[in-house]
């Protein structure tokens, strides 16, 4: 019966032994280690009796806080993996010359870019902006959650569920092997016939679900849910930019998932859209890719944007210099970056007029962006600027960015792109936008807002280290590559020919390993900062002298944020709170009404999970099963009609008696 | 809590002493999401656009269309709308058994809508007109077909929201739910206006 | 909305604890009547034209049938969608006319590009294409 081949198609599709990669010797090792570390992780928990509160705490939840929390550790896991890639491929690069192939064989390689690019972009910047967009948002606005909690929660599972599907890739079948766009007709079923490119689809398919669904929620948080009194140009910056993020991401990732769904119906049902025959167009996929895409490069940095603009304000102790320019600036960001998609594709030949119109309109872009730039530069002008970490990875992001801006702008020079398009300058390029625009604004968000999650400070010292590695690294990895561009050196290569430029990739290899030293240093800080946590403890609720309303409240929050919801009169509110003499409330609480948790969301996520695997390996009666499940499940939790409870008043007034406590003691 | 600003002149008021409810955000959130929605049907259109006239030698809107079913078709789907306007309006008055007669009747027509699709569809695949012929009816296919798609989920849900109005009644949680369907029924509707002007009726002309 | 729109804009935001989400619009049995014969009459005119043959013009029908699908498109959104500039806060009308421009940039943006691509590149045109062997 085994060896019915027909049955056994029917049961596994097109998985079969050969399709676990045993024969590799590094992905072998990967696996051991994850898997180790997986039945360590899950002896842990069984030994400790977190198994629990793990499902009861965290993966039912639906506050806001813990969401934010759990992208935000998505993210850091994820980062983990996607620089691993980026160390393999600086150490093939810089060993693979003189006739050595490297240690990574050409289709290997290729994978290890794609997943590389596919990584970092959807499953480490995004859910590390949408984490803190969800964690901070609603305490900046004065509100207990987000519109729709229990999306909020699917949301988010299903983002871990498309990054599931990719890391699934890893040790079943193979990754993509076609970049992190899967141009066709590389990536048709012509040129890449196997489960590659299928699980970049599924992966980038449900995650996209997900980070629709939190932009929509995120939205109408932000238009509904806000404090009495705060009109919109009395949100804060980061409320602003998460806005404008949340409306990009609502108006474009639609046209993502579209545009994945054709190829996925020429690579499934062999129509002809983006195929060589019979009428199909690879360059529309490119042109419809690249709406989305270029939008999806703002909705990284707006957030980051913002974050800068709150550290600056707050560690220069000053209003934030131009609050209505900025305001206007992210807007006008928000729209030009809809006119700009064709400057990834100057060379596909659309002609001069074309092209005329899309550099130029990518020049005008970086003016509001510019326009920022003097914002924070004036804010940090005659203020009483504290250098603590968060601000560190501010100015190493001002100098960072402003380079990466430039070569930007001169990338959009048509005739310069010519010679430039698809070359290691471009690469050096939009890292030194992502890293020193988006991850640094991260790293700065993580500092800044610790506190506030988890009740106690991040260690300065192995901030600063995080910080230096980072920032120096950077430069080693990176201007190496603007150099070998220029060179014209294309990216995407895994060996070379000519042994005068192997200096270079080792140089940048170097900083790679810097970076590596950085990253190290950011786990080493989180490990000694819990271990030093009664040290590093924050009981004020408010540690860096803070301006906006998260902190007004305990370091943690307490569930339901604000015992009462608070009345903004300035942009700055609790700054303003505590310069005009606002006494903190100590009687009168009321039950709160809140939403309860439910494992709806993890449950759909995971099916997701189960529906993408049998769509790549072709196991039809998984496909069905699966999806008839999710319907019954998304079915059956519509007929849940008691979603909500009061946290009893006894509860709240405990909760606050405590802070009360906590406080008296600063005094 | 709406005098606010004339406290602010002197003592200012930094909390809400009784409770706060923001309003519902459901319909902002839903029709957000019917936004995003348009989306995915614009980049069909563009890509219908692009591709619809790439024929591959094979066969155009002229030889394939018959425009009196997708009259038909088209006056389907607009019973549909105004009969769901009809459960709206009992569902107003809360009258429970009328509202589900009328979701009952839409829910017929859109099946009837379904049932002429298919037939169209069928009837095209036999005469070799498939969806691998030619770009043009991969993108004819694909658009249709996922506005087919959209109706086939909305009669789902539709059913769904009959058995809950008729488990629980008109409560407020079903009316909200009824409403999001109905704006999603409607906005169906306005997707099918430029799906037989732009590829039915357009493709004729040629 | 039933606050009075003369109050001050924060005081405006303020009000928003008493409304609890009705403004979201029912039509009446007269606006669905009067919606649905206006989209009938909208619907049958560009049906007749392409069927009746009745323009000589290609490009008069085409304009047509597109004029009258906008006001057709138009007539929905207010008598079926109850979309009006008051209906969440002006959130609503707010979000459709990004979704226009949105739509528009889409569209036209891609016939523009690829249409120069095909151009440039002399892709075979549907006539070449129909002669293929």
């Amino acid at each position: 019966m085994f060896s019915d081949p027909d049955l056994l198609k029917f049961i596994f599709g097109r998985l079969t032994l050969e399709s676990i990669p045993y024969h590799e010797p590094i992905l072998v090792a990967t696996f051991c280690g994850v898997a180790l570390g997986g039945i360590a992780l899950m002896c842990l928990l069984t030994y400790m009796k977190w198994w629990g509160p793990l499902w009861h705490d965290w993966i039912t939840s639906i506050d806001h806080k813990k969401i934010g929390i759990m992208y935000i550790i998505l993210a850091i896991v994820m980062l983990l993996r996607g620089f691993s890639d980026a160390i393999m491929m600086r150490i093939q690069q810089a060993i693979a010359f003189n006739g050595s192939e490297g240690y990574l064989p050409p289709h290997h390689y290729d994978q290890v870019f794609t997943a590389h690019g596919v990584i970092m972009i959807f499953f480490v910047a995004m859910p590390f902006v949408t984490g803190f967009m969800n964690f901070v948002v609603p305490l900046q606005i004065g509100a207990r959650d987000v519109s729709f909690p229990f999306l909020n929660n699917f949301s988010f599972w299903m983002t871990t569920a498309g990054a599931i599907i990719v890391m699934i890739s890893l040790f079943v079948g193979e990754f993509a092997r076609t970049g992190w766009l899967a141009y066709p007709p590389l990536s048709g079923a012509d040129y890449s016939p196997g489960v590659g490119v299928d699980y970049y689809i599924w992966g980038l398919q449900v995650a996209g679900v997900g980070t629709t669904l939190s932009g929509i929620n995120l939205i109408a948080t932000i238009v509904k849910m806000r404090a009495p009194g705060m009109s919109f140009m009395k949100m804060p910056v980061f409320t602003w930019t998460s806005l404008c993020t949340n409306i990009l991401i609502v108006a474009t990732f639609p046209i993502l998932t579209a545009t994945l769904v054709l190829l996925s119906l020429d690579r499934y049902v062999g129509t002809n859209f983006f195929t060589n025959d019979l009428g199909g167009n690879p360059m529309m996929y490119i042109n419809l890719i690249w709406i989305w895409g270029h939008p999806e490069v703002y909705i990284l940095v707006l957030p980051a944007f913002g974050i800068f603009s709150e550290v600056v304000a707050t560690f220069s102790g000053k209003r934030l210099f131009g609050y209505a320019s900025m305001v206007y600036a992210t807007c006008a960001i928000m729209i030009l970056s809809y006119l700009v998609w064709l400057h990834h594709f100057f060379t596909m030949g659309s002609g001069a007029s074309v092209n005329a119109f899309f550099g130029i309109t990518t020049m005008i872009i970086s003016i509001p962006t510019g326009a920022k730039i003097f914002n924070w530069l004036f804010t940090i002008y005659r203020g009483r600027v504290r250098y603590e970490v968060p601000m560190l990875w501010t100015i190493g992001f001002m100098i960072t960015f402003v380079i990466g801006g430039m070569t930007g702008v001169m990338l959009a020079v048509p005739p310069a792109d010519f010679v430039l398009h698809n070359s290691l300058f471009l690469v050096a390029h939009f890292h030194n936008v992502i890293i020193g625009g988006v991850l640094f604004g991260l790293m700065a968000g993580v500092t800044y807002w610790f506190p506030k999650a988890f009740g106690y400070k991040l260690d300065p010292f192995w901030g600063k280290m995080s910080f230096w590695f980072w920032f120096i690294g950077f430069y080693f990895a990176f201007m190496p590559l603007y150099v070998l561009g220029l060179m014209g050196v294309t990216r995407r290569m895994s060996q070379f020919e000519d042994p005068s430029l192997q200096i270079w990739f080792i140089i940048a290899a170097v900083g790679a390993g810097m970076i590596a030293i950085g990253i190290l240093s950011f786990i080493i800080q989180l490990v000694v900062s819990y271990i030093k946590r009664e040290e590093l403890k924050d009981e004020t609720g408010d540690p860096w002298h803070g301006r906006t309303l998260e902190w007004s409240t305990s370091s943690p929050p307490p569930d339901y944020n604000f015992a009462f919801t608070p009345v903004v009169h300035d942009h700055d509110s609790w700054y303003d709170m505590k310069n005009r003499g606002y006494a903190r409330p100590l009687q009168g609480f009321k039950p709160i009404h809140m939403p309860k948790n439910t494992g709806t969301g993890a449950i759909l996520a995971a099916l997701n999970v189960v529906l993408a695997f049998g769509l790549i390996w072709y196991i039809w009666w998984l496909v069905a099963v699966s999806f008839i499940a999710i319907i019954a499940v998304a079915i059956g939790h519509t007929f849940n009609y008691k979603r909500d409870f009061y946290i009893p008043v006894e509860t709240v007034s405990a909760e606050e008696a405590k802070r009360t406590e906590l406080l008296a003691k600063q005094v | 809590m709406s005098n606010i600003q004339s406290q602010s002149a002197e003592k200012p008021q930094f909390y809400l002493e009784e409770d706060h409810h923001p309003e519902g955000s459901t319909n902002l959130g839903f029709w957000l999401y019917l936004m995003s929605d348009c989306l995915i049907f614009a980049t069909l259109f563009a890509t219908y656009a692009v591709l619809g006239r790439n024929y591959a030698a094979g066969p155009s809107p002229a030889d394939l269309f018959d425009l009196k079913l997708v009259a038909i078709n088209t006056a389907m789907l607009l019973f549909s709308s105004i009969t769901y306007g009809f459960a709206m309006l009992q569902m107003e008055r809360g009258a429970k058994q009328e509202t589900l007669f009328w979701l009952g009747i839409t829910g017929l027509f859109g099946l009837a809508f379904l049932g002429i699709e298919l037939y169209e569809f069928h009837h095209m695949i036999l005469e070799g007109a498939t969806p691998q012929r030619s770009a043009f009816l991969s993108a004819f296919f694909t658009l249709v077909g996922t506005h087919g798609l959209h109706v086939t989920f909305g009669l789902i849900w539709l059913v769904t929201l009959m058995v809950q109005v008729s488990k629980h009644g008109l409560i407020a949680e079903n009316r909200r739910r009824l409403m999001c369907l109905s704006m999603f029924w409607h906005f169906l509707d306005v997707v099918w206006i430029g799906v037989f002007s732009v590829v039915y009726l357009m493709g004729v002309v040629g | 909305m039933t606050t009075n729109s003369t109050s001050h804009e924060d005081a405006h935001e303020a009000h928003h604890g008493h409304s609890h989400g009705h403004e979201a619009g029912h039509g009446s049995l007269k606006s669905y009547v009067t919606g649905f014969v206006l989209s009938v009459i909208l619907t049958a005119i560009p049906f007749w034209l392409v069927m009746g043959d009745v323009l000589d013009s290609k490009v008069a029908t085409v304009a047509a049938i597109m004029i009258i699908g906008a006001i057709q498109i138009v007539v929905h959104m207010v008598y079926f969608l109850h979309m009006n500039t008051k209906s969440e806060g002006g959130w609503t009308v707010m979000a459709l006319i990004f979704t226009i421009i949105i739509v528009a940039i889409a569209l036209i943006g891609s016939l523009w590009v690829m249409h120069h691509l095909n151009t440039n590149m002399m892709v075979m045109s549907p006539e070449m294409m129909k002669n293929l062997p």
